[in-house]
This record gives C-alpha cells, sequence and structure tokens, in this order.
C-alpha cells in the first residue's frame, strides 16, 4: 500500500522534473543572448555525447577514451559539406588551393550533398566503432587493454588527420562556412532554429538510451558489465552486445559532431584530440555514471562552469576540473547526480526505505567491472 | 549392469586436455544418461573441474570428441552456442549478477532467444511470469524475489544459480560442488533439490562430500590423475580397493591392477 503510494508519486514527480527539463531547454532562447544561446546549444552537443558514453560505460562497463574520434568524425563530415557549401561549385576548398591540390578529390565528392554527409556523419563513426568491437570483444580484449587501444585509435586519426593537410585541412581544421542547406548561418534564427534540434537531439537521444537500458536489455547490460563469462554460460554473447552498444554509442557521438560543427563553426583535430576524448569521459564521472540523467546534466553543468569560469579565471578551471575529478572518484563512484539520489532518499527516511529495492541499489550499489 | 535403458546424452571419448604441457586430462571417457544423477569424485587435482570445463566449452580437448545427443560436436561450439543447446553449467564459487534482484537474474535466464535484437524487442509474457514463478518456489527463494542478488546468503546465493541453470530446461546440468559451505539442512534441500531436477535430463555432480555422494548418487565416477579409475554404485566403489588406495594413499598391490572397472 505505502509502496504503491510512494511509486505512484515517485512517478509524478520524476514526470514534472521531465516536463521541468524541457520546458526550460523551450523557454531558453526568451531569456538567454545570441551567444550564450549558441553555447547552450553546443553544451547540449556535448550531453548527446555524454549519453553515449554512459550506455557504453556506466551501463555496460566498457571505458571508451577515444569517443572524441567518434566525435570528430561526425563533424568532419558535416564541415565538409558545409566547406564546399560555402566554397561554391566548381572551385576548391581553399585550404586546397594553398596546398596545390588541382581537382576535388574524390571522397570529397558525396559531401556535396547535406543528405549524404548527415548519414555519413552518423553512420561512419558507427562503422569504425563496429570494426575496433569486431577485433576486440569477439578476443576478449576488455577492461584497460580496450580503453588503450581505443587511445591508439585516437592517435591513429589525429595524425592522419593533421599529416593529410591538403585534404584535411591539417591543424586548422575545416572553417569558414556560410550556408546550410541554404539558411545563413549567421542568421540569428537559423541560430535559435539549430538550437532547438540540438535541444531535440538530446532529448531524442535520452529517450533511445533509456529504451535500452530499460527493460530486459537493460539487465542484459548489466550483466555483461558485472559478469560477462557467467553470462557466456547462461547462452549470451556478450561480444555481440558490447559491439552493439558501442557502435550506438559511436553513432550518438557522430550526431553530437554534426550539431557542435553547426553551431561552432569549425572543427580541428584538437577538438577531437586524446584531452577533448578524456574530458568527455569526466562529464559523465562527474555527473553520474550509471544514470543517463546524470551524464547529460554532467556536460552541461561542468561545460557552463568551464565557459564561466574560463572567462574570469583562465588559469583557474584546470585546477579546479581535476580536483572535481579526484573527489567525485574518492568519494563520489557514482557521480554528483548519485549524491542527490542518495540525499533525496535519506531525507524522505521511511518512504525512501521502501523504494530502496529499486534505487538506493543503483546509488550506493557497489562497484563490478 | 543397472543402468542400461537409458539414452546417452552426452558423451565423450578419449579426452585430453593439456596446459601448458600438463596433461590435466589424459583420454578419460565419460557417458552421461537421462535421468541419472551422476556423481564424478576423485582426489585433489584429478581433473574432475576440467572435464567439466571441457563440457561446457571453457576448456578445448587437445584429442578426443564430445558428443550431444549422438551427433552434435561440441568441440567447436563456442560456450555460449553450448548453453543454447541445453548444456548448463554451475560454477564452484556462486556466480550470480548480484546487482539485479533474485527474480531479473530468473528472467534473464530464461529468456528464449538470446540475440541482441531479439532481447532488444523482447516483451515480458504472462507465461515467463509464471515460469519465474514456479522456479522462485522449486528453489525456495519466493519470499525473497525482490532482493538484490547480492544479498543473498551463499546457500540462496547457491540455489539461485541452480534455478537459473534450471528454468532453462537443460537437457545437461553440471554443477561443481554445489553445497560446498552449506549447512546440513541447506545440503540436505540442495540433495532433495538434484533429485527432483534429475527427470528428464542428466545431472552430473562433482563433489569432495562423501556423505553427499552416499546419500544422493545413481552413479558414481572416479578419477584420478586425469584418468578413469572405476564406475559403479556407490556400494560398488566403496568396496573398491583401488578407491581406497587412491583416497587413502594405501600402498599399490599388485593384484588389483588392471581390475576390470
Amino acid at each position: 500500500m505505502l509502496l504503491k503510494n510512494a511509486t505512484v508519486r515517485r512517478k509524478i514527480v520524476i514526470t514534472l522534473a521531465y516536463a521541468a527539463v524541457v520546458a526550460l531547454l523551450a523557454c531558453a532562447p526568451m531569456f538567454l543572448s545570441d551567444f550564450r544561446l549558441n553555447l547552450l546549444g553546443k553544451f547540449l552537443a556535448y550531453g548527446v555525447v555524454a549519453l553515449g558514453l554512459d550506455l557504453i560505460w556506466g551501463y555496460t562497463g566498457i571505458l571508451s577514451l577515444g569517443h572524441g574520434i567518434f566525435f570528430g568524425i561526425g563533424a568532419y563530415c558535416m564541415a565538409m559539406y558545409l566547406k564546399l557549401e560555402a566554397t561554391g561549385a566548381g572551385r576548391l576548398p581553399d585550404f586546397m588551393q594553398w596546398s596545390g591540390v588541382t581537382s576535388l578529390p574524390w571522397f570529397w565528392e558525396p559531401f556535396r550533398f547535406f543528405g549524404v554527409a548527415l548519414l555519413l556523419s552518423v553512420l561512419l563513426p558507427m562503422l569504425l566503432a563496429l570494426l575496433l568491437g569486431f577485433f576486440t570483444f569477439r578476443n576478449r580484449i576488455r577492461g584497460v587493454y580496450f580503453t588503450i587501444l581505443t587511445q591508439a585509435l585516437v592517435l591513429i586519426v589525429v595524425t592522419l588527420m593533421i599529416g593529410q593537410q591538403a585534404y584535411t585541412g591539417g591543424t586548422n581544421g575545416i572553417t569558414g562556412f556560410r550556408h546550410v542547406l541554404g539558411f545563413s548561418l549567421a542568421s540569428p534564427s537559423v541560430k535559435n532554429g539549430l538550437y532547438y534540434i540540438s535541444a531535440a537531439a538530446l532529448v531524442g537521444s535520452f529517450l533511445l538510451c533509456r529504451r535500452l537500458v530499460r527493460g530486459p536489455f537493460g539487465k542484459v547490460l548489466q550483466a555483461v558489465r558485472d559478469g560477462q563469462n557467467r553470462l557466456r554460460f547462461l547462452g549470451y554473447d556478450p561480444a555481440k552486445y558490447q559491439m552493439f552498444v558501442f557502435t550506438v554509442s559511436a553513432g550518438l557521438a557522430g550526431l553530437a559532431g554534426v550539431l557542435f560543427v553547426l553551431q561552432v563553426g569549425i572543427i580541428s583535430p584538437s577538438m577531437m584530440d586524446i584531452v577533448p576524448s578524456i574530458e568527455m569521459v569526466l562529464w559523465v564521472a562527474i555527473g553520474g555514471r550509471g544514470s543517463l540523467i546524470g551524464a547529460a546534466a554532467g556536460a552541461l553543468l561542468i561545460n557552463a562552469s568551464k565557459s564561466g569560469l574560463s572567462e574570469t579565471y583562465p588559469d583557474f578551471w584546470t585546477f579546479l576540473l581535476g580536483g572535481l575529478f579526484i573527489v567525485v572518484v574518492v568519494f563520489l563512484p557514482k557521480g554528483l547526480f548519485g549524491l542527490l539520489a542518495r540525499l533525496g532518499a535519506r531525507m524522505k527516511g521511511g518512504l525512501g526505505d521502501a523504494m530502496a529495492g529499486g534505487r538506493g541499489r543503483a546509488v550506493v550499489g557497489e562497484d563490478h567491472r | 549392469m543397472p543402468w542400461p535403458a537409458e539414452e546417452v546424452v552426452l558423451s565423450l571419448e578419449k579426452i585430453t586436455v593439456e596446459f601448458d604441457g600438463f596433461r590435466a586430462v589424459n583420454g578419460m571417457d565419460l557417458s552421461l544418461r537421462k535421468n541419472e544423477v551422476h556423481f564424478l569424485i576423485g582426489p585433489n587435482g584429478a581433473g574432475k573441474t576440467t572435464m567439466l570445463d571441457v563440457m561446457c566449452g571453457k576448456a578445448r580437448p587437445a584429442s578426443g570428441r564430445i558428443l550431444f545427443r549422438d551427433r552434435i560436436d561440441l568441440s567447436k561450439k563456442k560456450e555460449h552456442q553450448i548453453a543454447q543447446l541445453g548444456i548448463g553449467r554451475k560454477f564452484q564459487a556462486p556466480s550470480i549478477f548480484s546487482e539485479l534482484t533474485v527474480e531479473e537474474n530468473l528472467a534473464l535466464s530464461l529468456q528464449k532467444k538470446k540475440g541482441v535484437f531479439s532481447v532488444l524487442f523482447a516483451r515480458r509474457k504472462e507465461e515467463d511470469a509464471r515460469a519465474i514463478e514456479r522456479m522462485l518456489s522449486t528453489i525456495g527463494l519466493g519470499e525473497v524475489s525482490g532482493r538484490r542478488a547480492g544479498g543473498l546468503s551463499h546457500g540462496q546465493k547457491q540455489w539461485l544459480e541452480i534455478g537459473m541453470l534450471l528454468i532453462q530446461e537443460p537437457a545437461v546440468v553440471l554443477l561443481d560442488e554445489p553445497v560446498a559451505g552449506m549447512t546440513d539442512a541447506e545440503t540436505e534441500k540442495t540433495g532433495e533439490l538434484l533429485r527432483r531436477i534429475s527427470v528428464d535430463r542428466c545431472v552430473l555432480v562433482v563433489e569432495h562430500d562423501m556423505e553427499f555422494v552416499r546419500q544422493f548418487a545413481g552413479k558414481v565416477t572416479i578419477m584420478h590423475e586425469g584418468k578413469l579409475l572405476m564406475e559403479g554404485t556407490m556400494d560398488e566403489v566403496q568396496a573398491d580397493a583401488r578407491v581406497a588406495e587412491v583416497y587413502l594413499g594405501k600402498r599399490r598391490d599388485a593384484d588389483v591392477v588392471g581390475a576390470p572397472a
């Protein structure tokens, strides 16, 4: 009786909270300046990356320090379209002319079309992730070895991008965009539209991830994380699940890259390198691993404080991020969101106990990997 | 022969397993029959657990054949494929998913099609809920079905793991020391459970607890140094001089060597 009441009440509270977040996102353009709105749009894109990372790390127990690459490939695919759109038909992008390229390389051709570019910016990261997953998970490479391989992937791709300056823009990356599908990227209404698209993408990605981590599929993921050997003897093939989730996660990062480049107007190797890849993991760790809301909120919160603090104290930010990370790892294995949930449960006292079946476990459960 | 009629479900012929040149199992034969609680015993290092590993795909034999239902060769199959064919393995240490509830552990095992997309679009059915309910009462965990499995007692964890095997309705159940660390009452209960589950399937148990073997065994196979020492009923085994020698370290008696098993 009490349990049922509590569950119903909890459902109502959660639904209200979701509605409030969506309303807040929808109203943001009304009270934020164009500059701030653009920043928020970028953070929302980061939130999409964080959701994907949480899926693979928080729920499936595989730490990827290579998501910058999937993000970057997505961004580059869209950037190639934007660059060609800005350059105009029959002419070569500026950096190609500087490097003495005389005709458009064949692999740039498909990026004349927005639809193709958009599709490839999600599919290419997924394909790369599937390939890496195929050769690692099937051979039962996991834990720190897998993580090191993802770092190696970052090094390879970034080195390749920088080395092939004539085709990729090298260290400078690709920038100087004007239009997307004929709309001017500089116009405030287009910027507003892109913000809304980013918000919708974040909500959509959240719903997709929630669909994956709830129900029987989510239980299998948890089982992959906590005991994949046992799972094998129950007749499941953990490698297939790992490959699937890693691929989905890479696709989300690619999508985030698209949103990023449309709003920020530049992509370069330094935005997909080792440091950004690690930073992405920090958002999830600090926000709350194993909780989708926590991961997305972590990305938003940390990037907001990063831009806020580095405006006033440029040198201080890195120390704060590092310090925060240490505090979280040592004291808050489930991140800030885990702390919030625990405090909430404690405040409710008896009520919290009644529902401990679901929530207490997720929050204070010990860590198996 | 006291057990002629029953069909052989799993047969292992001349199995040899090597680890870095060490022969853990050396030309071992074993057949498992339906409706039988079969015990595999022997001193430490005899190769009992390795035999279980071979049957469930965890270890690969260097030579020999493993035939399931007379025609499926298991030596080429992966662990999850062997499990899907209906060979369930319980490990020595209870290995359940401690973050999931008891009920979720059973549901995870019950799921018939275990591919990524089948699970993604799986719907929980009424009959599944009933199957879980039945299994909960079989293994006596109905009261704690909503509890996190990591919080169960040692005995309860063992039963949960047995339940996770049984709910898949396997043809062969392989159990590695299921009563180790259990109280007498728990041991008794587990033995009864084994007897009940051997209907329509074969159960192979590796065990050290001789009292337990005496009480519940149908057939007993003794391994020693990777080889078959003898096979028979518990009475026959206890009367055998070679068995006593292996277990008690008696001096080898020339005239018993080569006696028919």
